[in-house]
């Protein structure tokens, strides 16, 4: 009943009735099972560049509706109008300095609050002191919203940079933490077996066995931080801001220029997603023996 | 001479259920010795005792076992983000340690995989891989808990004929973990059968006929008579 399945090539008098093989298809399949095809439930091999597919057809959307005239250019400007305006603030510059303080912001924001969550997420996750200190400190932090805490942080750092870069650290320090933590504490007992038995020293252990367990979850914790790192700029840089791409975008709405709101979205959606592109770089290159379902 | 492991009536149980019930071994250094136990029976639990990682069950007794001492578990357990050298060497003191590491996997005939990484293995050669990290470390005791209880017939023949040239070679004493009575008569110069918490028998194989042995063997593990006498 089931199907046959020969090598071509290696046995050239093989008889080969059925379906012909599909050119890339490495074994001619014959029988009652031939018919179903034989990576069902892994995804479609990936196409290069595939990710754009939806941004583009959106992007077609809005040329065809500002063409056609279907849109009202005060609710959506058209695309040319939005690329003209990007280009005007390019050239005076206004689009350079604001990109530049906003991405410092976010960088700055980024960092300092990457750094604080792998140094507390380790000493709560490898020793139970650090869990009783911190854990407990930490999830009282959570259930406070990081917005919540603005008037407090202005009073105490004013209304420059530093309150700035600090309310982006907090939100990047929470998604951090808590993916690392539970990371570190997910390391499976075989391992701990294993360093057990191969007498490994605590450094060896740490080395060997926790940090590189703990790394993919720390991962999926650094692009969950930049995502979060963005929402805090945006709500940063439309209060008390002098500067900055949300700046300006709340300048604009204040004087309707829906071009230059979008430019700015633009310019967001850029940094983030060169943002996203850098993770997953990253854990591309520190993860070199995983192979998910993904590919 | 004086036995490399030495056990006392050691007990074993999970939540007030007695697993181990007063357990006495020896073996003598470079012995090799199969344990055969029905599934249930209490083996992997014995051995884990032996490696000193059965921290979360309770019990009591008196266990000796040399400082050097490895363990091959049923899955071959390999770190999947370290490649296949760097597993064989893990924790391993000294300057050689690489250079030793790389005749280990040269013994268990995967040199020039030493940069693959363990998922890029078959299932044997990721058994072979745990073999040479417990080989490397020159061990005076090998545990093994059913290290080819996932391999087909063919490669386990293989697997056990590298494994008899190996304890040759390397002379440690060796606990095999088994379920299968023909790889127990194979490799061991003794076979034990767990039954109840207890060493139930305890023959030298050596002098023995092997069909024999073998009846007497599955009688003991509880196959009807039928089954015993086939083949
Ligand atoms: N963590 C645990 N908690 C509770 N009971 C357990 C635990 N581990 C094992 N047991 C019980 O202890 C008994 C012995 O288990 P053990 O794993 O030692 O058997 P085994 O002889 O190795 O079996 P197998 O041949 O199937 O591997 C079994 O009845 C099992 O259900
Ligand atoms: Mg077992």
């Amino acid at each position: 009943m089931s199907s046959v399945l020969l090598k071509p090539a290696a046995h050239p008098a093989a008889p080969s009735p059925g379906p012909a093989p599909a050119p890339e298809s490495k074994t001619i399949r014959i029988g009652p099972r031939a018919h179903i095809p034989r990576r069902r439930f892994a995804l479609a091999k990936p196409v290069p560049g595939g990710i754009l597919l939806g941004p583009a057809l959106l992007l077609l959307g809005w040329v065809i509706g500002a063409w056609a005239n279907w849109i009202d250019p005060r609710v959506l400007p058209a695309p040319w109008t939005v690329a003209q305006t990007f280009w005007q603030l390019a050239s005076d510059g206004r689009l350079e300095s604001n990109f530049t303080t906003s991405a410092v912001r976010a960088g700055e924001g980024l960092a300092f609050g990457t750094v604080a969550g792998v140094v507390v997420a380790l000493l709560s996750g490898l020793t139970r002191t650090g869990e009783y200190l911190l854990d407990g400190l930490v999830q009282v932090k959570r259930a406070v919203p990081v917005l919540a805490l603005i008037p407090l942080l202005v009073m105490w750092l004013g209304i420059g940079e530093p309150m700035k870069v600090a309310i982006i650290a907090i939100s990047v320090f929470i998604p951090i933490y808590m993916q690392l933590h539970f990371a570190l504490r997910g390391i499976e007992a075989r391992y701990i077996e294993l360093a057990c038995v191969l007498r490994l020293n605590y450094l060896q252990f740490l080395r060997w066995i926790v940090l590189p367990g703990a790394l993919a979850g720390f991962l999926l914790g650094l692009r969950l931080a930049v995502a979060a790192a963005w929402i805090a700029l945006v709500v940063v840089e439309q209060i008390n801001a002098t500067s900055g791409i949300g700046y300006m975008i709340s300048l604009a709405g204040t004087y309707g220029q829906t071009d230059v709101i979008i430019a700015g979205l633009v310019v967001y959606a850029i940094l983030g997603l060169t943002a996203e592109v850098l993770v997953r770089l990253l854990a591309k290159a520190l993860l070199p023996w995983q192979r998910t379902f993904a590919g | 001479m004086k036995p490399v492991v030495c056990v006392r009536g050691l007990e074993r149980g999970y939540e007030g259920k007695a697993v181990l019930d007063n357990l006495n071994l020896d073996i003598a250094p470079g012995e090799f010795v199969a344990l055969l136990g029905r599934s249930g029976s209490g083996k992997s639990t014995f051995l884990r005792a032996l490696a000193d990682i059965d921290t979360e069950v309770s019990g009591s007794g008196m266990v000796v076992v040399p400082e050097g001492l490895a363990v091959v578990f049923q899955d071959a357990r390999l770190l999947p983000w370290a490649r296949v050298l760097d597993n064989v060497v893990l924790g391993l003191a000294g300057g050689d340690a690489r250079a030793r590491g790389r005749t280990a996997l040269a013994e268990v005939e995967l040199a020039g995989r030493e940069r693959a990484w363990p998922g890029e293995l078959s299932g044997g050669e990721q058994q072979r891989v745990a073999l040479a990290r417990a080989l490397v470390r020159k061990p005076q005791l090998l545990l093994a808990d059913e290290p080819f209880g996932a391999l087909d017939a063919l490669t386990r023949l293989k697997m056990h004929a590298l494994l008899r040239r190996l304890c040759a070679a390397h002379q440690p004493a060796v606990l095999l973990v088994t379920h299968d009575v023909d790889e127990a008569i194979a490799l061991a110069d003794r076979v034990l059968v767990l039954e109840q918490g207890r060493i139930a028998a305890d023959i030298v194989t050596r002098g023995t006929a092997a069909a024999a042995l073998r009846h007497t063997l599955l009688g003991l593990l509880g196959a009807t008579q039928e089954l015993a006498g086939t083949s």
